[in-house]
């Protein structure tokens, strides 16, 4: 589990605004919307501008998220609109609702 | 689509040949250049291999550099299958292959709806990059496993489609099937026909337990191609297709005059001067009717003239070979010595008859003979089951008989019964000359009978021969015929000595006959000479007795003129003719005495 120290480093590879990929941004907002904003480090890559960027980081389904830190690394494919795999795979704690 | 319409576009369409052998012919120059070609095969079929051959020869014959995207195995594993093919993957990789492992790990974690626009950028900026032509997916069927349902797939199937119509590269996209009951397969089977410009089948399956794979052209859009389904071959240097003959036609075969020696003097003769020069001859016959020995007469006919020569042999080592024909003085050690003659022994179960019909095509094209040996041609049949075994001897003679070899076959068949059910008759019709050989057996013994059963565009002879085998080697004599009875072996030289002897008999017969006629007309003559004597004599006597008589009338009448002299007579001087009686000769005379 996080501390409250460790940053989350995280990264999104989008097709342009594809619906699926408009869709992931949105959910992955509203999944980190507890975080502290020092504690998410989240870049965000359009495969369609870095083409070559994506080849060589093996992305060929958009959107996938990869969580880079802390280990345990993870990648989770699609639109992120199922918020408990997404929870478990970047390993977030349940935010009250 | 109207005839016109099809003619403009078979003139249209651009294609990009595959370089696998069999399969431009087939499709008529290749894939079509810039569209999508669908690849569908079971496991096993050779999708992988197929997809990759084409992409390779793309790259390394017409400087086409192509990308191989992998959904199923990793890309190492599939560059590492394929050195054993002799492609230099890792050579042909650093400037004009691709290799993009598409697999997903298998640690992702699924969260919602997803699609291939990542990798379709990627691949775009990579083709781009290197100037590819040619991409394969292999295979999309697990691709599409991942998409969660019916709709997301289609979506993602016409991107795919869509963006390979917008980057122009030559597409083939492979897919397994099993059979028509895979559920993806099933799901798209239409759309994915559909869509695809070209849809080529690949199919793996047993026959007769025989491992046997085809390939199966089920549409090309505006181009014509061979319709049929052709046996598909995995070899030391990749994939061919069988299509041999499909092209060309049945005109394009030389066509000779020539006559070549069957290697048997009496058989050249009753072929009026041999087998003609590319055509083929099938001899059949029993087990140990000495087939074999005349396929070796053959080739050793053939190297004595110069000519190379092929010798296939199944389940027969070559130098077994060697050994049997040297017992009937067929010496073929110096030809193959000298490289002219090359023996090749195949075994029949380690093959398919697809398989040994590519290996045996192989061989010519190594070896390049005049003349070709296969024996026995059964053993092919056999190889490939019922239909098949016919199917690719049939293709066999069509290559031979294209590269103007003159083929002989030999093929176990223990009697002539045309069209009998299971017998590799079939062959028959197509082989040109069909000799059988066949044992007679009479009082005990075996001999060897040959016939010709037919022989195309030439006079032959209707009559059996006996075949003998000796030290010397072979020979035909005559069969002894008598009251409808075909005569051989000790029964012919026993009916020959027989004869013999009574033609001795008579003639001793007629001699001494001839000698009596003679001896009689000598006797005759002896005859005929004593008569001529006797006659000479009786005639002697005549003329003696006439002058006898002549002199004793003369006489007579002397001494009548002496009486009448003496009488004084003064009438009547006539003399009286000799023999008149005393009483006339009175009564003439009248008193006078």
């Amino acid at each position: 589990m996080a501390t409250t120290d460790t940053v989350l480093r995280l990264r999104l590879y989008v097709a342009g605004s594809a619906p699926n990929s408009a869709r992931a941004r949105e959910n992955l907002a509203a999944l980190c919307r507890g975080l502290a904003p020092e504690r998410l480090d989240l870049e965000v890559v359009d495969v369609l501008r870095e083409p070559m960027r994506a080849l060589e980081d093996r992305v060929f389904v958009t959107p996938l998220l990869c969580k880079l830190a802390p280990p345990p690394e993870a990648r989770v494919v699609g639109d992120l609109s199922d918020h408990a795999q997404v929870r478990r795979a970047l390993g977030l704690e349940e935010v009250e609702p | 689509m109207s005839e016109a319409d099809n003619t403009r576009q078979r003139t249209d369409i651009r294609k990009a040949p595959t370089g696998i052998p069999g399969v431009d012919e087939i499709t008529r120059g290749g894939l079509p250049r810039g569209r999508t070609t669908l690849l569908m095969g079971g496991a096993g079929s050779g999708k992988t291999i197929f997809s990759l051959q084409a992409l390779v020869n793309g790259a390394r014959e017409h400087g086409e550099p192509g990308i191989f995207v992998a959904f199923e195995e990793s890309a190492r594993h599939i560059i590492e299958n394929a050195g054993s093919f002799g492609w230099d993957l890792p050579a042909l990789e650093r400037e004009q292959l691709f290799f993009l492992d598409a697999r997903m790990p298998a640690e992702t974690v699924l969260a919602g709806g997803y699609d291939l626009a990542g990798l379709l950028a990627s691949l775009q900026a990579k083709a781009e990059a290197m100037g590819a032509k040619r991409i394969v997916f292999d295979s999309i069927d697990v691709l599409l496993i991942l998409l969660q349902d019916v709709s997301a797939e289609r979506q993602e199937l016409y991107r795919i489609y869509d963006w390979l119509a917008s980057t122009g590269l030559t597409g083939l996209v492979s897919t397994r099937t099993e059979g028509g009951v895979d559920p993806v397969f099933t799901e798209h089977f239409g759309f994915l026909q559909f869509m695809a410009d070209c849809v080529v089948l690949l199919d793996h399956g047993l026959q007769d337990h025989v491992s046997l794979r085809n390939f199966r052209v089920l549409k090309y859009r505006g181009s014509g191609f061979a319709e049929n389904e052709f046996p598909l071959v995995i070899t030391s240097t990749g994939i061919e297709v069988a299509s041999a003959g499909i092209t060309d036609s049945a005109k394009q075969y030389p066509v000779f005059t020539e006559r070549i020696s069957t290697g048997v003097e009496r058989l050249d003769t009753m072929l009026t001067g041999g087998y003609i020069r590319g055509t083929s001859i099938l001899i059949t016959g029993a087990p140990g009717s000495a087939k074999t020995t005349l396929g070796g007469a053959f080739m050793q006919a053939a190297c004595e003239r110069g000519e190379r020569a092929l010798f296939i042999t199944f389940d027969e080592a070559a130098e077994e070979v060697v050994r049997n024909l040297a017992s009937v003085n067929i010496c073929l050690q110096r030809f193959t010595d000298d490289g002219l003659l090359r023996i090749h022994a195949l075994r029949s179960e380690a093959r398919s008859a697809e398989e040994h019909l590519v290996f045996i095509k192989r061989l010519i094209d190594a070896h390049q003979p005049g003349c070709l040996v296969i024996d026995p041609l059964s053993a092919l049949l056999k190889a490939g089951g019922e239909l098949t075994g016919p199917a690719v001897a049939q293709r066999l003679l069509n290559i031979t008989k294209q590269q103007g070899i003159t083929t002989l076959c030999t093929s176990l068949l223990a009697g002539i019964e045309p069209g009998g059910e299971g017998s590799p008759l079939h062959v028959s019709t197509i082989a040109d000359t069909w000799i059988h050989l066949s044992y007679v057996v009479q009082s005990g013994e075996r001999n060897r009978a040959l016939t010709i059963v037919k022989s195309r565009g030439t006079g032959h002879s209707n009559q059996v021969r006996e075949l003998i085998l000796s030290s010397d080697g072979l020979m035909l004599t005559d069969v002894y015929t008598a009251g409808g009875a075909v005569l051989m072996g000790s029964m012919r030289a026993e009916r020959e000595t027989a004869e013999a002897l009574e033609r001795e008999r008579m003639r001793l017969d007629a001699e001494r006959r001839a000698r009596t006629l003679e001896e009689a007309n000598a006797q005759a003559l002896a005859r005929i000479d004593e008569l001529r004597r006797e006659m000479a004599l009786r005639e002697a006597e005549m003329t003696r007795l006439k002058r006898e008589q002549a002199l004793s009338e003369e006489e007579w009448q002397l001494r009548q003129r002496e009486i009448r002299a003496v009488r004084r007579a003064d009438v009547n001087t006539t003399d009286i003719p000799y023999g008149t009686p005393p009483e006339q000769r009175d009564a003439d005379t009248g008193g006078e005495v």
